[in-house]
């Protein structure tokens, strides 16, 4: 994982669970192959995506971080969790880079329970995204000198 | 029964910490009364060697204010480390980092670069910078090097308490004193400030809309501040609903919004983030458009959500 050639990032996946984990499940069932690099968590809502986790999974060394929830304007189970989550995507993407981590490395998708072959593609692109950009700039451990 | 020892001690400050001791005026005689002051560079004649001198375990309690950014600092308190029973990290920077640590967004070299070349008030002709060493006719004299980070008291020596602030306000240091000398003290670790945010104490917490929303961000000297109304329904960023109360409210009853010096509540990790969180969460905003429209009127996101509290965030510098 070290040699740039060989890089596997490490996706983290924050799917929501009314919409995008139940498309993520749908990809499965229909056996549908996308790339081991995405690790799903599954939290109730996209709204629930504290900006602490997706800054807790990069100071832990992962290399991208996809938030995904039902489509707006009106698919969220929870009425406007996904608008809430749209804000502090654009918020963190421009705090992002005065850490020094590049802003394409968090992403936001709009992925319903029916639409499996779209999150097979949102994995299989980000994956290839993230690998031409190489592994994040974090190095675990760092901030303690 | 001998009195117990204590020591005050700076490291990267503005001084105001100091102040805030000397702030508490006459009641400063009932803590000298109580104790011995062993070492207090800024106000009385001690050198370090008086400090090493000293038995290990035989000061009770040093209070130590200012980040870490140079080697002497680190030096410095990890021998008052040992030297301690109790050590305090007093004061924002020692406790979060600071304003020193919002340094680690950038690199020491642009820091100095600024501050040694390109100040407009500098006339520095043979571009000196600062050096380790220098000779001179007497020797060679060495001075302290800057770190390319700056660091939280907790993240160069174990730390047993903090005390929150900038500065620390007079009734949470008599309080703490109060309790190191009775002993009746808090688990280890603990924040010695009460555990509420800023905003549910807030006196402009009742004019504050059932549902906030805000169009977009103004900075202070953009808009004339209304005296009573809540700063964010106001468009103006206040971090007081991430950040923990105690402070007696001293920049909102001066009219000007919380800064968050007070750090986070317990179990919030990352101030700043958790503030984006909150912020965000306020954007009266549904499309990609009008999102972005009122990010774009934030200026300076990371320096603004952790103001104090970069050494303590979880990525800790820029990267």
């Amino acid at each position: 994982m070290s040699s740039e050639k060989g890089f596997e990032p490490r996706i983290v996946a924050f799917l929501c669970n009314w919409c995008s984990y139940t498309g993520a499940d749908l990809a499965g069932t229909a056996r549908m192959k996308y790339p081991a690099n995405v690790r799903t968590i599954r939290v109730m809502c996209s709204g629930r995506v504290d900006a602490q986790f997706v800054m807790k999974a990069f100071a832990e060394g992962a290399d991208a971080v996809l938030i995904s929830g039902c489509h707006t304007p009106s698919d969220c189970h929870y009425q406007e969790g996904n608008f809430k989550a749209l804000r502090r995507y654009y918020l963190l993407k421009k705090m992002l880079p005065q850490f020094g981590i590049e802003p394409e490395r968090l992403r936001l998708e709009w992925i319903s329970a029916a639409e499996g072959d779209k999150f097979q593609e949102v994995c299989t692109e980000f994956t290839e995204q993230i690998k031409r950009l190489g592994p994040s700039p974090v190095k675990k451990g760092v901030k303690n000198g | 029964m001998a009195k117990p020892k204590i020591t005050f001690y700076w490291c990267a400050s503005c001084g105001g910490c100091e102040e805030a001791i000397v702030d508490l005026a006459e009641d400063i005689l009932k803590v000298v009364e109580a104790v011995d002051i062993v070492f207090w560079p800024c106000a009385m004649d001690f050198k370090k060697s008086d400090v090493e001198a000293m038995e290990d375990g035989s000061i009770t309690v040093s209070f130590i204010n200012g980040a870490i950014n140079s080697d002497e600092q680190e030096e410095m308190v990890k021998v008052l480390r040992k030297k301690s029973q109790v050590v305090i990290a007093f004061g924002a920077c020692s406790h979060l980092g600071g304003i020193p640590s919002l340094a680690n967004l950038t690199t020491k070299d642009k820091i100095l670069e600024a501050s040694y070349l390109k100040g407009p008030t500098n006339v520095n002709s043979e571009k000196t910078l600062p050096m380790v060493k220098v000779p001179v006719k007497e020797g060679e004299l060495h001075l302290p090097e800057l770190q390319e980070i700056a660091k939280a008291l907790d993240q160069v020596i174990d730390v047993d308490y903090y005390i929150p602030g900038c500065s620390v306000p007079k009734q949470l240091i008599l309080d703490a004193v109060t309790a190191l000398l009775s002993g009746n003290l808090p688990p280890k670790g603990s924040v010695l400030a009460p555990k509420k945010t800023n905003c549910d104490t807030c006196d402009r917490n009742k004019t504050k809309p059932e549902k906030l929303e805000i169009d977009r961000f103004y900075r202070p000297y953009e808009i004339e501040l209304d005296e009573e109304k809540c700063f964010l329904a106001q468009g103006v960023i206040c971090m007081g609903p991430v950040t923990r109360g105690g402070c007696d409210e001293r920049c909102v009853k001066g009219n000007m919004p919380c800064r968050g010096c007070f750090g986070p509540v317990d179990n919030v990790f990352d101030q700043g983030a958790k503030f984006v969180s909150a912020l965000a969460s306020l954007f009266n905003a549904k499309t990609d458009e009008e999102v972005q429209k009122i990010v774009d009127s934030i200026d300076d996101p990371a320096g603004t959500f952790y103001r104090f509290s970069v050494a303590k965030s979880m990525i800790g510098h820029k990267v």
